[in-house]
C-alpha cells in the first residue's frame, strides 16, 4: 500500500454552479438592458454606469482588505452587479460625485457592514438608491429625455417620468383620459423610449434578461411572476373601479421600475426568502406595496421602498413558511 | 409516459462508462476476508475456527438475531485465521480469512445453467430460505431481506417494486444484470411476489437504460403480474421513498416504513439472489461489482466472490491509475471513500469507483449566499441550509423540529451548493445528536 488515498464523506461529485457562475449569469442577463440604456441615454448613461461599477468594486476591495481584513472577493462579480444595478436605478445626468456616494453607501453600508456577500438583509443597490433619493431629491428626480439627450450629460434636457406626470395630474384633479395624451404610449415605454432611471426604462430588454435567468436556472419564476401578477391584479381592480382616476394595469407593469425590480432587484438571492412558497408571499407583498405607494403614497414610484420593506420581512417568512415535507400528509393515490 | 418523483432531485453527469461491458467472472483470489458484519443489524456468530476446511457455499457464520444475516463461504479452502480487517466503513471488522484451495461447492447447490421456472416453496418456506441464504438488500442498504418480506401484523403488502433505477452515476452492475439475467430476475420477482402474497410487481428503470427497459418489457409478457415502468432520469430516484412515490404516487409517511403505504421494494440484484437461493439452492456468496472511473483502463462489471480484495478487482480492470485520488465503494453520490484498497468486497459493494486526484478534493467553502438551491433540490422537502445552521449552533431541539431525521443523506444539497458548503456533513452530525436525544427520551 504505497499510495495514500483521499477520504471524505459523500457526496464525492459536485455540480457546476459556483458563486461566480451564478453572478456572471446575472451579468449576462443585464447586457440587453445595458445596451438599451446606452442607446437611449448615450454618454450620460456611460459615465454613470462606469463610475458606479468601478467605485462599487473599489469600495468592496478596500473595505474587505483594510477594514474586514479578509481576502477581497471582487472577482465573484457581486460587486459589479451591485454597481450596475445602482446605476440602472438613477437618472443618467446624475453627477459623478453623487454616484460615488451612492456606491459607497450601497457597498459600505448595504453590504460590507454585515460581513459581505450572503449576510446583508437589504438589497445593497436599493440601499444606495434610496439613500440618494432622500439625500439628493432634486438630482435624483430630474429625468433626461431619451434619445435627444444622448450626447449630453449634466446639461441634458429633462422631463418628468410618466408615473410622475400621472401622480401630479391626478393630484390636480385631471382625468386619466387627458393625462395619457401627455405620456408615451405603453408600447413606446416598453421598448424604453421614455424618461426614467437609466436601466428601468428597457422593459423588453429586461424581459430578455428574465428569460435567460430562467433558462440558466439562476432564478425561479416565483418572485418576478408573483410580484408582477400582483401589480397587475391590484392596479387592475382600481382601474376597473374608476378608469378615469386610476391608470390601467399594463401601464403599471411597464412604467417605472416594476420590471427591473421584479427581475433583478427582488430576486437577489441574499435578500429574498428560501422557499418557493415564501418567495410567492414576498413577491405578492412587493407588488401590493408598490401599487399602494404609487396610488396613495407621496412618491410617484414605490418599487424600491416596497422591496426594501419586504426584505425586512424575509427572516420572519423563512421562520414560518416551510416547504411541504415529504411524507407529511399521507396520500394514497 | 415517463414517471418520476415530484419533489427536488438533481441530474449529475451519468458517466455510465461500463454500461456495454458484459459481466465477467473474476478469477478466484488466493485468500478471501469475509467480514461477519456485512449487513444492517447484529453481526453474525462465526461457526468455524482456525484450520477448519470449508466448501464454497458453506455456512460459516450464523445470523444472531431477527435483524442479522447468515454468512457463507465464497470459496473452498482452509480458514487461516479470524482477524480484524478494515472494511468499506473504514472501521476494523471481524472477518473470517480463508486460504483458497480449488473451488469445491456444496453438493446441494444446483450449478447447471438450466432455468427453473416452477416455484415449489410456500410463502413461509420462501421467507425462511431467503433468511437461510444470507440475502440482504444488494442495492447498498444491506438490510436483511427476510425481514422486509415478513409483513408486520395488521399491515398488508399490495405492490412489490423492483428497483432497477441505478440512479448513481457510473454504476452499471444492476443494468448488466437486467440485460444478462433477465429471466432469472423475473422468476426471482415472482418468488418475492409469492412470499409477500401480492399479485402486482413493477420494475422501475430509468430511461437511460433503454435496452434494459425494452428487454424486460418484452419478457414480462410471459410473467403474469409483472410490468416495467420507465422513469425519467433523476437522482435520487433509487431511494426507496422516491421510487415508491414515482411509481405509485404514494408518500411513505415521515418516520414510517414503505409497508405503511402497501409497498415493498427490493433491488434487482436481490431478486436475482432470491432466484438463485430458492431455485438453485445457492446462498449469497458472490455479486456483480462495477469497477469504473475516467482513468480506469478497462471499466468492467465483474462477478465477484464476497471477500475478494478490492485491489484484485482494480488489478483486473487495468490497475490503479497513476492519477488516483479517491477510491470509492459505491457511487459518487452516496458511496464511501476507502482508506485502503486492501479491503474486501462485501454484500453491499455495488461498485468501485476511482476518481482522479483533480476530482477528489472539495472546493473552497464560501458564506451561504441564500440562493435556496439546496431547498429546491431536497427530495424530502427539507431546508439543508437551515439544518446546517442549527446543527452548527448545537440547537438540536430546533434541528429535530426541522425534521433532520427525515434526511436520506442523498447528498443533493452538497452537490448543488455554489458555495461548496458541507451541508450533508453537518446534517449527518445533526442526525447523530438528535438520534441520541430521541433514544434518551424513549429510555
Amino acid at each position: 500500500m504505497s499510495k495514500l488515498l483521499i477520504v471524505s464523506p459523500s457526496p464525492h461529485n459536485y455540480g457546476n454552479d459556483t458563486i461566480k457562475s451564478l453572478m456572471y449569469g446575472v451579468l449576462i442577463a443585464l447586457i440587453p438592458t445595458l445596451l438599451v440604456s446606452l442607446y437611449f441615454f448615450g454618454v450620460g448613461a456611460l459615465i454613470v454606469i462606469v463610475t458606479s461599477v468601478i467605485s462599487a468594486v473599489i469600495f468592496e476591495y478596500l473595505i474587505s482588505k483594510y477594514i474586514l481584513k479578509t481576502k477581497p472577493s471582487i472577482m465573484d462579480g457581486s460587486a459589479v452587479i451591485t454597481g450596475l444595478l445602482l446605476a440602472f436605478n438613477v437618472p443618467s445626468n446624475l453627477p459623478v460625485w453623487i454616484v460615488i456616494i451612492g456606491a459607497l453607501v450601497a457597498i459600505g453600508i448595504g453590504k460590507m457592514t454585515f460581513g459581505g456577500l450572503g449576510n446583508n438583509p437589504f438589497n445593497p443597490a436599493l440601499v444606495g438608491r434610496v439613500f440618494l433619493l432622500v439625500s439628493f431629491p432634486v438630482q435624483m428626480t430630474t429625468w433626461p429625455a431619451p434619445i435627444q439627450s444622448r450626447l449630453q450629460y449634466l446639461d441634458a434636457v429633462t422631463g418628468a417620468t410618466p408615473l410622475g406626470i400621472v401622480k401630479e395630474g391626478l393630484r390636480n384633479g385631471e382625468q386619466v383620459s387627458e393625462l395619457v395624451k401627455q405620456i408615451p404610449s405603453n408600447m413606446q415605454m416598453f421598448i424604453g423610449n421614455v424618461g426614467g432611471s437609466l436601466g428601468e426604462v428597457a422593459g423588453l430588454a429586461i424581459l430578455l434578461g428574465l428569460i435567460w435567468l430562467l433558462y440558466k436556472k439562476v432564478i425561479t419564476w416565483h418572485i418576478p411572476i408573483s410580484m408582477l401578477g400582483t401589480i397587475f391584479i391590484v392596479s387592475g381592480i382600481f382601474w376597473l373601479i374608476n378608469p378615469e382616476k386610476y391608470m390601467d394595469p399594463v401601464f403599471h407593469i411597464i412604467a417605472g421600475g416594476a420590471l427591473l425590480g421584479a427581475v433583478f432587484m427582488a430576486t437577489d438571492y441574499v435578500t429574498s426568502p428560501m422557499t418557493p412558497k415564501g418567495q410567492l408571499i414576498f413577491g405578492i407583498g412587493i407588488g401590493f406595496l408598490t401599487v399602494m405607494i404609487r396610488l396613495f403614497g407621496a412618491y410617484p414610484e414605490g418599487v424600491s421602498f416596497a422591496i426594501l420593506i419586504m426584505n425586512a420581512f424575509v427572516p420572519i417568512i423563512n421562520l414560518y413558511v416551510k416547504p411541504k415535507r415529504f411524507g407529511e400528509v399521507v396520500k394514497n393515490g | 409516459m415517463l414517471k418520476t418523483f415530484s419533489k427536488g432531485g438533481v441530474h449529475p453527469p451519468e458517466n455510465k462508462l461500463s454500461a456495454i461491458q458484459t459481466i465477467e467472472q473474476l478469477a478466484l483470489p488466493k485468500t478471501v476476508s469475509i467480514p461477519i458484519s456485512q449487513h444492517i443489524g447484529a453481526p453474525a456468530t462465526p461457526l468455524v475456527k482456525k484450520n477448519d476446511s470449508v466448501k464454497t457455499g458453506q455456512l460459516i457464520a450464523k445470523s444472531s438475531g431477527f435483524v442479522s444475516a447468515n454468512i457463507h463461504s465464497s470459496v473452498s479452502g482452509k480458514v487461516i485465521k479470524i482477524d480484524s480487517v478494515v472494511d468499506s466503513s473504514g472501521y476494523k471488522k471481524q472477518s473470517i480469512i480463508i486460504e483458497v484451495e480449488g473451488d469445491e461447492w456444496l453438493e446441494e447447490i444446483d450449478r447447471t445453467p438450466e432455468l427453473k421456472k416452477e416455484i415449489n416453496l410456500s410463502s413461509e418456506e420462501i421467507i425462511k430460505k431467503v433468511g437461510e441464504s444470507g440475502i440482504v438488500g444488494l442495492g447498498g442498504a444491506t438490510f436483511p431481506s427476510q425481514v422486509k418480506l415478513s409483513v408486520p401484523r395488521g399491515m398488508k403488502a399490495e405492490i412489490l417494486i423492483i428497483n432497477g433505477v441505478e440512479c448513481e452515476p457510473y454504476l452499471t452492475s444492476d443494468h448488466r444484470l437486467m440485460l444478462e439475467k433477465a429471466d432469472e430476475l423475473l422468476i426471482g420477482t415472482q418468488i418475492l411476489m409469492k412470499a409477500l402474497k401480492v399479485t402486482q410487481a413493477v420494475i422501475g428503470i430509468e430511461n437511460n437504460k433503454a435496452d434494459a427497459i425494452e428487454h424486460l418489457t418484452n419478457l414480462t409478457k410471459q410473467y403474469q403480474g409483472i410490468s416495467v415502468q420507465a422513469l425519467k432520469v433523476k437522482y435520487p430516484q433509487g431511494g426507496e421513498k422516491q421510487l415508491i412515490k414515482a411509481i405509485t404516487g404514494r408518500e411513505v409517511p415521515s418516520g414510517g416504513l414503505p409497508i405503511a403505504v402497501g409497498a415493498v421494494v427490493h433491488n434487482v440484484g436481490t431478486a436475482f439472489a432470491v432466484y438463485e437461493a430458492v431455485q438453485k439452492n445457492k446462498p449469497l456468496f458472490e455479486r456483480v461489482v462495477t469497477v469504473t472511473g475516467k482513468s480506469v483502463k478497462k471499466p468492467s462489471n465483474f462477478l465477484v466472490r464476497i471477500g475478494t480484495s478490492v485491489a484484485n478487482l482494480i488489478e483486473a480492470a487495468g490497475g490503479l491509475p497513476e492519477d488516483t485520488g479517491k477510491v470509492i465503494s459505491g457511487g459518487p453520490m452516496m458511496g464511501r471513500a476507502l482508506s485502503t484498497i486492501d479491503t474486501p468486497v462485501t454484500k453491499g459493494t455495488s461498485g468501485i469507483l476511482i476518481l482522479p486526484e483533480g476530482e477528489s478534493r472539495r472546493g473552497k467553502i464560501y458564506d451561504c449566499i441564500r440562493c435556496a438551491k439546496c431547498v429546491s433540490v431536497c427530495p424530502m422537502g427539507l431546508e439543508p441550509y437551515l439544518l446546517m445552521t442549527v446543527t452548527e449552533q448545537q440547537n438540536y431541539e430546533r434541528t429535530e423540529h426541522e425534521r433532520v431525521m427525515d434526511c436520506i443523506e442523498c447528498g443533493s444539497c452538497s452537490y448543488i451548493c455554489p458555495s461548496n458548503r458541507p451541508l450533508l456533513d453537518y446534517i449527518r452530525l445533526g442526525k447523530v445528536e438528535v438520534g441520541k436525544i430521541i433514544r434518551t427520551r424513549k429510555a
